[in-house]
């Protein structure tokens, strides 16, 4: 038996060294993951309130939103409602994690196995990211996007462009490509485009406009026609990502609010896989915390103390509530995709009949690791939960399903965990897992841009959903600021 | 290779000018926040950390989303089924009442009325005293203000030794000596070596000899070289250059006067010292150089210290013109008008002995007002009389003769006060910034 990586409950950098080579070698010879080189940093309670301020990234231009974010947290974790995070993690190259100082050392090699090898092999490997985001660039360009940001301030003033981020920020979730690849332009060409943007609006800066009466805009600039990023010369409707719609067509938007335009909306793009693949995410990084830390404690590399102590944080972790209980809210990501993997270990390695008739392709297979490397490379929350969701997790979670028409005074119980609900329970809450459902479906209709200049937004509604009243307004009310003219949005129930 | 890197010591606040934008944007709601939560609070509260609580309009951030409450039908998956089976039917919890059921909250519920957080007395401050300012402060005595700073003016050939800027003097001094090609110490040494290696050898030849000789006489140029032109000559030194520079200030002393005889009931004295704790708060603020007199009085006058004036108790009885009297002694030995900007602040309950209210005229027609900048009233009411003296002209003794003082004076103001909330809004009044000065 191997003696203990540590004994004591502070940590240290040379048992953070040694804990991390432990780890790593299990991840990597035992569970064969693939990760990008990893960067661990260590962070005090305040930086991390600091992180989470900022979408939980290492740096990020200024707004006043994530100000607002910062007090509200401050606030709760002051007043004790809420604890801080053990870690954040990010999906870049190198993959950055930031550990809490507080942690205890057995926290700390918690953290160590659930972000920099959990999170960040789900990363690497997962479709979504591999083909949405672009991790190498991810810290490049939000230095890009602060600077510029930054520069548009002074250069502008504060209040046009926060009048610019607000809105932008207001069309957030309806800033991405769903279905489409969005292009994805070289560095060099990125640049090249940035230095003709700015030329442009040097040129275009113009004396003698500066002498007319207040309000009076110059003119605005044509749209950029760029050949790769434009898909035909003719405007493609109906276009599903309202801000890259606005940033090439808006009327009266000047270059560099197009530009802001375009950084939120790359925003929005990266972290679109992440809202896809909650479920996923979390459970994969618990799974692989929860397999490497009782590996270690099997090869005598932690004590039983430090094990326990684990555990204790890896059920409060992993805790599901009722849904009457009064801590209820909602499914626990992490409850469900770790339940979920640990049933694919289950049900390779001791299937009951029924998980052979439900899971034949693995069911007994043994290699429960390859299983699951694949699940997590190519599927996302709604396509796992409709694929590998066991009856028996059903009956673990008691899950049940219920039918709300708006009019009606009841719920109405539709399906329940047993033989006639499992199927449809399965698919009803895959679906509630398709962000694509969840968010309403909202596109550019029509716009006529020589004439009066009106632009049509249609939300096509499931199930006769319509968008809450009054904030449908204020964002309609943020889209007219950016487009310049008359927006219109009609709600039809889409076939 | 070590993976970890430390970033505890890093810079702190690095959300900080979110905040600021934050606090900027939610002026508006913050200000109103800031009055009603400053005007619930003690006396000794005023200027700490609190809580605010702000309505979320200004800092709304709304989004696109769906409202299944108000039309439409969808299916919901949920843990924890115990006694259901298909066909039963639950009752909705009704708005506002479903918080167990946490995700219709979140899913239906605004959740974003009020937005509540810590601001710091610093931040609380700043808030408040926004575009306030002592009235007709005027910049007399620049010639006599002590205060002067000093400032960079760039780079000059004489100074202190402490002064030494020394990258500007190696730099001239490395450009001298590359100029006139002072030998480095390695075009010696290679002399050196070369001339012992000869020696070493024996001057055997002619050719040798010549060149030791050669050798020689460069080894000893070289070493004259080195010694007249100096590694760093007096006329390399440059120094960093400073100028004196006087700083404007006015000098100002504001005069605190307080009534704090039995007539005035607990209510009126907090009343009271909370205005007077804003004002104290303000002039700290604002101007670093006002000197703050306090003065209370009841049938005799004293001066006091910030501590007794706030938080000491007296009694007896009433002659205001007592408080005039001292602050024109305290004035006349220590600020001389020619020098100083001089406000006063008096507080009272309108109340003094009959016939001291015509002589404290008299003092502040012929001898205070002339001297004073701005002089503020403030009396101190009950509810009941407010509405009794709703008309300005209608009031005690003291008010109906400080009146005429008013109609002769600008920069004479009288203001009543009957409850807290009226504090701010009279303060403002009174410190408002005038446009023209």
């Amino acid at each position: 038996m191997a003696t203990p990586l540590f004994t004591e409950a502070e940590w240290n950098f040379a048992a953070l060294d040694r804990v991390y080579r432990a780890i790593e070698e299990i991840a990597l010879d035992d569970l064969k993951l693939d990760v990008y080189p990893n960067q661990i940093e260590v962070i005090s309670s305040e930086q991390m309130l600091d992180a989470y301020s900022s979408l939980g990234m290492p740096l990020m231009y200024h707004h006043w939103s994530f100000g607002k974010l910062f007090a509200r947290e401050e606030q709760l974790y002051r007043g004790g409602h809420s604890g801080l995070a053990y870690e954040i993690v990010i999906n870049s190259n190198p993959c950055i994690s930031y550990l809490l100082e507080e942690n205890s050392m057995v926290m700390q090699a918690l953290v160590i196995a659930h972000a920099a090898f959990g999170h960040n092999h789900f990363f690497k490997n997962n479709y979504l990211f591999q083909q949405w985001t672009n991790a190498e660039g991810i810290l490049d360009y939000l230095a890009f996007a602060k600077r510029y940001i930054a520069a548009c301030e002074d250069r502008h003033g504060r209040d046009d462009v926060e009048a610019v981020l607000d809105s932008a920020h207001a069309l957030m979730e309806q800033g991405v490509f769903r279905y489409r690849r969005p292009p994805k332009p070289s560095k060099e060409r990125t640049l090249e485009k940035r230095r003709r943007r700015m030329e442009y609006e040097e040129e275009s800066r113009n004396e003698l406009w500066r002498t007319l009466p207040a309000g009076v805009e110059p003119p605005a600039a044509p749209p950029t026609i760029d050949p790769e990023e434009d898909f035909g010369s003719e405007m493609k409707l109906p276009e599903e990502n309202l801000l890259y719609f606005v940033e090439k067509y808006s009327p009266v938007l000047r270059p560099w609010q197009r530009e802001l335009l375009r950084i939120v909306r790359s925003l929005a793009q990266y972290f679109y896989p992440q809202r896809q693949t909650k479920v996923m995410n979390e459970g994969c990084a618990t799974f692989v915390h929860h397999t490497i830390m009782n590996m270690l404690y099997d090869r005598g590399l932690i004590t039983e103390g430090s094990l326990l102590e684990f555990l204790h944080s890896h059920t409060s972790v992993v805790f599901q509530p009722d849904f009457d209980d009064r801590r209820f809210s909602g499914l626990n990501p992490y409850a469900l995709g770790y339940g979920m993997m640990a049933d694919i270990k289950r049900i390779c390695e001791e299937p009951t009949v029924e998980d052979r008739e439900w899971f034949p392709e693995f069911a007994g297979s043994g290699d429960w690791m390859a299983v699951l490397r694949n699940a997590w490379a190519n599927y996302r929350d709604e396509s796992f939960i409709e694929q590998f969701l066991s009856p028996k997790l059903m009956r673990d979670f008691r899950l049940f399903m219920l039918h709300d028409r708006s009019d009606a005074p009841n719920y109405r119980v539709m399906a329940i965990h047993d033989d006639q609900g499992y199927r449809r329970m399965r698919s009803a809450l895959a679906r509630q897992y398709d962000v694509g459902a969840a968010d309403a479906n909202i596109q550019i209709a029509g716009a006529n841009l020589q004439g009066d200049r009106k632009l049509h937004v249609e939300h096509k509604m499931h199930s006769g959903i319509p968008l809450h009243e009054p904030t449908r307004e204020l964002v309609c009310a943020h889209l007219e600021r950016l487009w310049g003219h008359e927006v219109v949005l009609s709600e039809t129930e889409d076939a | 290779m070590s993976h970890f890197i430390d970033r505890r010591l890093n810079p702190k606040g690095k959300s900080l000018g979110n905040r600021q934008r934050f606090l900027r944007r939610a002026r508006a709601q913050i200000r109103e926040a800031v009055q009603k939560s400053l005007k619930e609070s003690a006396v000794a509260d005023i200027g700490k950390d609190r809580k605010v609580r702000i309505s979320t309009k200004g800092t709304r951030e709304p989004r696109f989303r769906l409202d299944p409450r108000a039309g439409g039908e969808h299916d919901f998956v949920l843990p924890g089924n115990r006694e259901f089976v298909p066909g039963d039917e639950i009752k909705k919890p009704r708005a506002g009442e479903g918080k167990s059921r946490g995700k219709e909250a979140a899913d239906f519920g605004e959740g974003e009325d009020d937005f509540e957080f810590t601001m710091t007395q610093e931040e609380i401050l700043d808030i408040f005293f926004e575009d306030l300012e002592l009235p007709n402060l005027v910049r007399t005595t620049l010639k006599e203000t002590p205060s002067r700073t000093w400032r960079r003016a760039g780079i000059t050939t004489s100074g202190s030794p402490t002064q030494i800027n020394l990258l500007r003097t190696m730099r001239n001094a490395f450009g001298r000596r590359l100029v006139l090609k002072r030998p480095r110490p390695a075009d010696i040494e290679a002399l050196e070596t070369r001339l012992e290696a000869l020696e070493h050898r024996g001057a055997d030849t002619q050719e040798a000899r010549a060149e030791i000789v050669m050798l020689k006489e460069e080894l000893a140029r070289a070493l004259a070289k080195r010694k007249w032109i100096a590694f760093i000559d007096p006329v390399d030194v440059r120094f960093n250059a400073f100028t004196e520079q006087p700083i404007p200030t006015s000098q100002a002393v504001m005069f605190c006067l307080m009534d704090v005889s039995g007539s005035m009931g607990e209510r009126e004295k907090d009343l009271a010292k909370r205005f007077y704790m804003l004002l104290h708060l303000f002039l700290k603020r604002r101007y670093e150089r006002v000197d703050i007199v306090f003065i209370r009085h009841t049938h005799d006058a004293q001066e006091v210290d910030e501590q007794e004036f706030f938080y000491s108790r007296q009694s007896g009885g009433t002659i205001v013109s007592t408080a005039l009297e001292k602050m024109l002694e305290i004035q006349r030995e220590r600020y001389v008008t020619a020098d100083w900007n001089i406000y006063a602040a008096q507080a009272s309950d309108g109340y003094t002995q009959s016939g001291d209210a015509r002589h404290c005229v008299e003092i502040l027609n012929e001898q205070i007002m002339p001297l004073c900048q701005y002089y503020a009233y403030i009396e101190i009411l009950d509810e009941r009389e407010m509405e009794v003296f709703a008309n300005e002209d209608s009031g005690a003794e003291l008010w109906r003769a400080y009146r005429t003082a008013a109609s002769l004076w600008p920069n004479f103001a009288t203001k009543r006060i009957a409850k807290p909330a009226d504090i701010f809004p009279v303060f403002r009044e009174l410190f408002k910034k005038s446009e023209a000065v």
